[in-house]
């Protein structure tokens, strides 16, 4: 942290003494438009990208890489004795940006996180749905909402979280977006003059690039921010110009109109690899593409039938066909980039000789199953149709016929959630945050049965150590109960765990300095572009 | 005897349209490939070298056999899961026909019934029913359809379903346009007067005289209906995997543009070739039928 | 003439509401859950969810719905749109413009190209210059436009690099929007090579969005023209002795020139239709893409609010048409 720091401030000087220079500009094709710039309302990575890393900043930060963390806007917290408050020191002298629509008066301090956070937890409050129909998704699904019980100015740098349990993983959902910090001075004067939506159209805040403005689905333009306070960025602008189709993108980046590209075509990567002018960063997603069974429903209610049709899944196919290279195969529910991750285990065998065998051992015989795809591209499945059309070949060969589902993808996420629900669902999951029980948790606990849980699958031992590991501050006795809970999930095969996409980033190669984000987010933070 | 070169024998109206026809190289060109296309559609599991979603997973993406890194048996190639392009061509071509078929008929049957009994009945159900299909009209057609799949649900069914319904108000309108314009002539009049019920009046008597446009409007709304049906499969609302559907393997293909052009080409090549064919056969059957065009 | 005016504006307003109970009939029909939606795979409680769906007033019973629905679009209300929460009006204004200014171009284009194209093989007729120019309309009449656009994108762009791929302007120029228009505000701003960036940028989409139509007006052109010239008054003309260019350029063309017009006007349906899948692939930031995007987002209000004002703008259009026509036409009126 020190040494970039020192690397910021030494660029800083070196543009100044060359004022003359051009303006270093920066475009990145984002694949889609943002819904706004306030992050705390929405959930898509387009969005977020696009208001949380450039404009804000946060409490506490990632690593840039990495999943770890790192103070941000607090310099130190603490969580109390009973584990029921956390208290953060803020950092002195952060400055907010001007910009034509607001002129800071002060600098950044307790008030600024009071509203950040109360806004989304005070639902009498005037900020909370300050545009119709708003909601704050994660401050819900973090747990935050419930967890939180209130939030307390001590002095003008120190404040106080005080919680409604004790909940160790509610810490490491500081980092995310929607948990950014605005500043309650620009929004007393939004409220005054009676134009609270402007927060999500001309948002201010402390992080490294100042919002210019937004062209409606095609150009959001940025400036660094002069007075950041962890100095001043490399880069002058910063565009991300809106390209939604991947081989469009892909033509830009090879025209050279746009110097970072995400999501290229995975069929396209080896090509981007060949070519001379752009470089390829890949990186292994922290993500989950699976197939969750109905574990209450016949035969599928049997372990040693879940397990059988594992063995008949030729993954190794379905990373070719579908992620065309760009994928592993998964073993566990967690990616192994998690520290939580169990590496003793080992995946199921390909064998559909044996796949048939256990089949009828189990007495099972002319199964008709159906399998559900999402008629959408998402991070952990680029093509969740050919991935179930491969299934449905390799099911055919150990005697299992397959009906291929598909509907609506919002009809597809509620009626998926369904007890009820008719056969097994291509589904996945990209991690919020670095915690182990945003997956093991979140997508396997009993709480989450009829909802996140779509494999509907409670089993006591499972379900008892993720509780304890929830509560649980020593990380490395935390680390063993999750390996046990991994361990039981392999044995009891609610899912066929699919793969991780390798999530892969072309630029053109005289960008230098950008780190890949293993949640996958893009920050310009510390990115340059050599002559 | 002598008299007979001079006056030939009266031909029957059909085999005189059918020489008018055959006149126009164009139209039977466009017969010739279209006639090709429907033998290799009936024919296609004998003609097909392969199943056509079976899957060589030693063989994704092959290039066609022409090239330097293609494989004889797979004449046109493979695409990304290994099946066989020119088999999944040819009984795509089922899909493509049958699509424009199954279009035709709904929207002409509908069409027909609509603006029979507008132009026939008349008064404010003319009305109405005039206005419901001018606000048809009103929306562009692509969109109405994306929208009435987005409600029916994506499927290769209901997008036929939908491009009926988008197609159909032009049948209604020329029918209705020819019945008004028939409704009052002697023939009619005399057929009325002589007892016959409103049913046959419509469909036995007028019909038959207003069929001339609606063959004409019939081919071109088989051409649009393809087209149609493969946009809406581009956009992933048409036909779903693994049919062999040609706008969606279009679909399919779009993310191979840059690197396996032949995935991309060949559907749309099939597409254009058929439309164009049955574009030639609708300007001939214009030509034909036409009887203002014919003179000149 | 005024009363024609009148009537025919007057038949307009139950054609719109018309227009207006469908949209939203089809709306209300549309499976899945916009706000589902926005929750994605992390879901949403129950009481939260039933929560959200009364702020919109999809609590409220149907005809309930409606009436608040027409009476907020008399008060210029469009309602709001769920993803982004602006008002509908106002993304549609934001993106008007950029549609406006594509279908502007190809319909100019396609005008251009598509008479002369028809004029040519009409007086030429039966040469291989009429063949030719009737094969190639052919070809762009029966041609998967989103297909071609791939091909076109493939040769100018990326082979041949002569033209940008996607966007309206590059990325070097940024200037204020006065007029919303691409090409007038590069021209206003004054920057250097602003305005030819801006004229790259529409090249290749309007191409692809003018084929169809410039196909359909050469035929046309060309059978209107080769009716004009086999009429009595022609063979007056030319027994007149009046020169062939004279023949061709003045009385032909006018009188060819009312079905052209009646053809052009009809394009605009077809245009606004071929702009969802023109703006899709270059990324064009206009009503089409708008469309489709907030279709497949489930976005009720975008859906419904967009719907009404593309059947608006097309209805205008076609009255503009059809008064150009009984103005030209006596005949036309009095029907």
């Amino acid at each position: 942290m020190k040494r970039m720091k020192a690397l910021l401030a030494a660029t800083a000087i070196l543009i100044a003494g060359s004022a003359a220079a051009q303006a270093k500009t920066l475009v990145f094709c984002s694949e889609g438009s943002p819904e706004g710039f306030d992050p705390a309302p929405w959930t898509a990575g387009t969005t977020l990208d696009a208001s949380a890393r450039p404009v804000y900043n946060r409490l506490i930060e990632f690593v840039a890489g990495s999943t770890d963390v790192a103070p941000g806007l607090a310099e130190s917290w603490e969580t109390a004795e009973d584990g029921l408050s956390i208290t953060f020191k803020l950092r002195p002298g952060v400055k907010f940006q001007t910009t034509p629509w607001f002129t800071p008066t002060r600098e950044f301090n307790a008030d600024d996180v009071v509203f950040s956070f109360k806004r989304q937890l005070d639902k009498e409050g005037p900020w909370f749905e300050y545009t119709p129909g708003i909601s704050y998704y994660y401050f819900d699904s973090t747990g935050m909402a419930s967890g939180i019980k209130d939030i307390v100015r001590v002095d003008d740098l120190t404040v106080r979280f005080d919680l409604t349990r004790p909940d160790v993983t509610l810490l490491s959902s500081f980092p995310m977006g929607f948990a950014s910090i605005l500043s309650k001075e620009y929004a007393d004067q939004l409220e005054a003059a009676g134009t609270k939506e402007r927060l999500n159209t001309q948002p201010v805040g402390t992080g490294p690039f100042t919002f210019v403005n937004y062209q409606q689905d095609a150009v959001i333009r940025y400036e660094a921010f002069a007075d950041y306070w962890e100095g001043k960025q490399p880069l002058d602008q910063l565009i991300f110009a809106v390209t939604t189709d991947p081989g469009v993108r892909q033509q830009k980046l090879l025209a050279g109109e746009c110097d970072v590209v995400p999501y290229p075509n995975p069929a396209d990567v080896q090509n981007l690899k060949d070519n001379p002018n752009l470089k390829v960063m890949q990186q292994e997603g922290f993500n989950i593409g699976f197939l969750a069974y109905n574990t209450q429903q016949a035969p599928f209610d049997r372990p040693e039938v879940r397990r059988a049709l594992n063995m008949a899944i030729d993954k190794q196919a379905i990373i070719e066909a579908v992620f065309q290279g760009t994928g592993v195969a998964a073993v566990n529910p967690l990616p192994p980039t998690s520290w939580g991750y169990n590496e003793a285990l080992t995946d199921d065998p390909y064998d559909p000789a044996a796949a048939k065998a256990a089949l009828e051992a189990a007495g099972v015989s002319g199964l008709k199953m159906k399998i559900w795809a999402m008629p959408v591209q998402r991070p952990y499945n680029p093509n969740a149709r050919r991935m179930a059309e491969l299934l449905q070949a390799d099911f055919a060969a150990v005697g299992v016929e397959v009906e291929i589902v598909s509907m609506e993808w919002g009809e597809y996420l509620s009626q998926s959630s369904r007890v009820d629900r008719d056969g097994a669902v291509l589904l996945g999951w990209t991690g919020d945050n670095a915690d182990p029980d945003n997956f093991l948790g979140v997508l396997l606990g009993c709480e989450g049965v009829g909802s996140n849980n779509r494999a509907q699958w409670c089993h006591q031992p499972y379900e008892d150590l993720i509780q304890k590991a929830k509560i649980t501050t020593d990380p490395a006795e935390r680390k063993r109960l999750y390996d046990e809970a991994q361990a039981i999930f392999k044995q009891e095969a609610p899912w066929a765990t699919i793969a991780h996409s390798i999530v892969t980033l072309p630029m053109r190669s005289n960008v230098t300095g950008f780190v890949q984000d293993p949640l996958g987010l893009h920050s310009f933070q510390g990115v340059d572009k050599a002559e | 005897m002598t008299e007979s070169a001079a006056s030939p024998p009266p031909v029957s109206p059909l085999l005189e349209n059918w020489r008018y026809f055959a006149r126009s190289r164009g139209a039977v060109l466009g017969l010739t490939i279209f006639l090709a296309m429907v033998l290799m559609a009936l024919l296609a599991p004998l003609i097909a070298p392969h199943e056509p979603n079976l899957q060589y997973r030693d063989a994704l993406l092959t290039p066609p056999a022409w090239t330097e890194k293609g494989r004889a048996t797979f004449l046109l190639g493979t695409d990304a899961v290994g099946r066989d392009i020119l088999s999944r061509i040819l009984h795509g071509a089922r899909y493509s026909l049958g699509i424009g078929l199954v279009v035709v008929s709904i929207a002409l049957t509908s069409g027909v019934v609509i603006g029979l009994a507008a132009g026939y009945v008349g008064g404010k159900l003319d009305a109405l029913i005039m206005r419901l299909m001018d606000i048809l009209l009103a929306f562009p057609s692509l969109l109405l359809a994306l929208v009435l799949v987005a409600i029916l649900g994506p499927g290769l069914f209901n997008a036929m379903l939908a491009i009926a319904v988008v197609l159909q108000p032009h049948f209604a309108r020329l029918t209705r346009a020819a019945v008004l314009a028939e409704k009052n002539r002697e023939y009619v009049v005399a057929a009325r007067v002589a007892g016959a019920g409103h049913l046959r009046l419509m469909f036995r008597t007028i019909l038959p005289n207003c069929l001339g446009p609606l063959i004409v409007q019939a081919t071109l709304s088989f051409s649009h209906a393809i087209l149609d049906a493969a946009a809406l499969g581009f956009l992933g609302m048409g036909a779903q995997p693994p049919t062999p559907e040609w706008g969606a393997m279009l679909a399919e293909a779009r993310e191979f543009i840059t690197s396996a052009w032949w995935v991309v080409t060949m559907p749309g090549l099939a597409i254009l070739i058929t439309v164009i064919s049955i574009n030639l056969i609708g300007d001939g059957l214009r030509d034909t039928l036409d009887p203002k065009l014919k003179r000149s | 003439m005024l009363l024609f005016i009148l009537r025919r504006l007057l038949l307009l307003i139950p054609t719109f509401l018309g227009i207006t109970l469908l949209a939203f009939l089809f709306i209300r029909m549309l499976p899945g859950d916009p706000v589902l939606l926005l929750a994605g795979e992390r879901g949403l409680s129950p009481e939260r969810h039933a929560a959200l769906l009364a702020q919109f007033g999809f609590d409220q019973p149907m005809w309930r719905q409606y009436v608040d629905y027409i009476a907020g679009l008399f008060r210029g209300d469009f309602g709001i749109s769920f993803s982004t929460k602006r008002p509908v009006l106002e993304e549609f204004m934001a993106r008007f413009p950029a549609t406006l200014e594509l279908a502007f171009c190809a319909i100019l284009l396609a005008s251009v190209l598509g008479i002369a194209a028809g004029v040519l093989a009409a007086v030429r007729r039966g040469s291989w210059i009429d063949q030719l120019t009737m094969g190639i309309a052919l070809v762009g009449y029966s041609m998967p436009i989103f297909w071609w656009a791939l091909l076109l994108i493939i040769a100018f762009s990326s082979t041949l690099g002569w033209t940008p791929v996607s966007g309206r302007m590059g990325l070097a120029y940024y200037f204020p929007d006065v007029t919303g228009f691409m090409l007038i505000d590069s021209w206003l701003s004054g920057r250097p090579g602003a305005f030819k960036s801006a004229v790259m940028h529409l090249i290749l989409p309007t191409i692809v969005l003018a084929t169809i139509p410039l196909a359909v007006i050469a035929r046309q052109t060309r059978s209107a023209m080769l009716e004009v010239l086999g009429e009595v008054y022609m063979m007056t003309a030319r027994s007149k002795g009046l020169s062939p260019l004279r023949v061709v350029g003045l009385h032909a063309l006018r009188n060819a020139m009312i079905p052209v017009v009646t053809t052009i006007g009809l394009q605009v349906s077809v245009l606004m239709g071929g702009a969802i899948l023109t703006e899709s692939i270059f990324s064009w930031p206009g009503i089409g893409k708008w469309m489709i995007d907030s279709i497949s987002r489930r976005d009720y209000q975008v859906v419904q609010g967009g719907l009404l004002l593309i059947a608006l703008v097309v209805m205008l259009v076609n009255l503009t048409v059809d008064l150009l026509y009984g103005l030209v036409n006596p005949r036309v009126r009095r029907q």
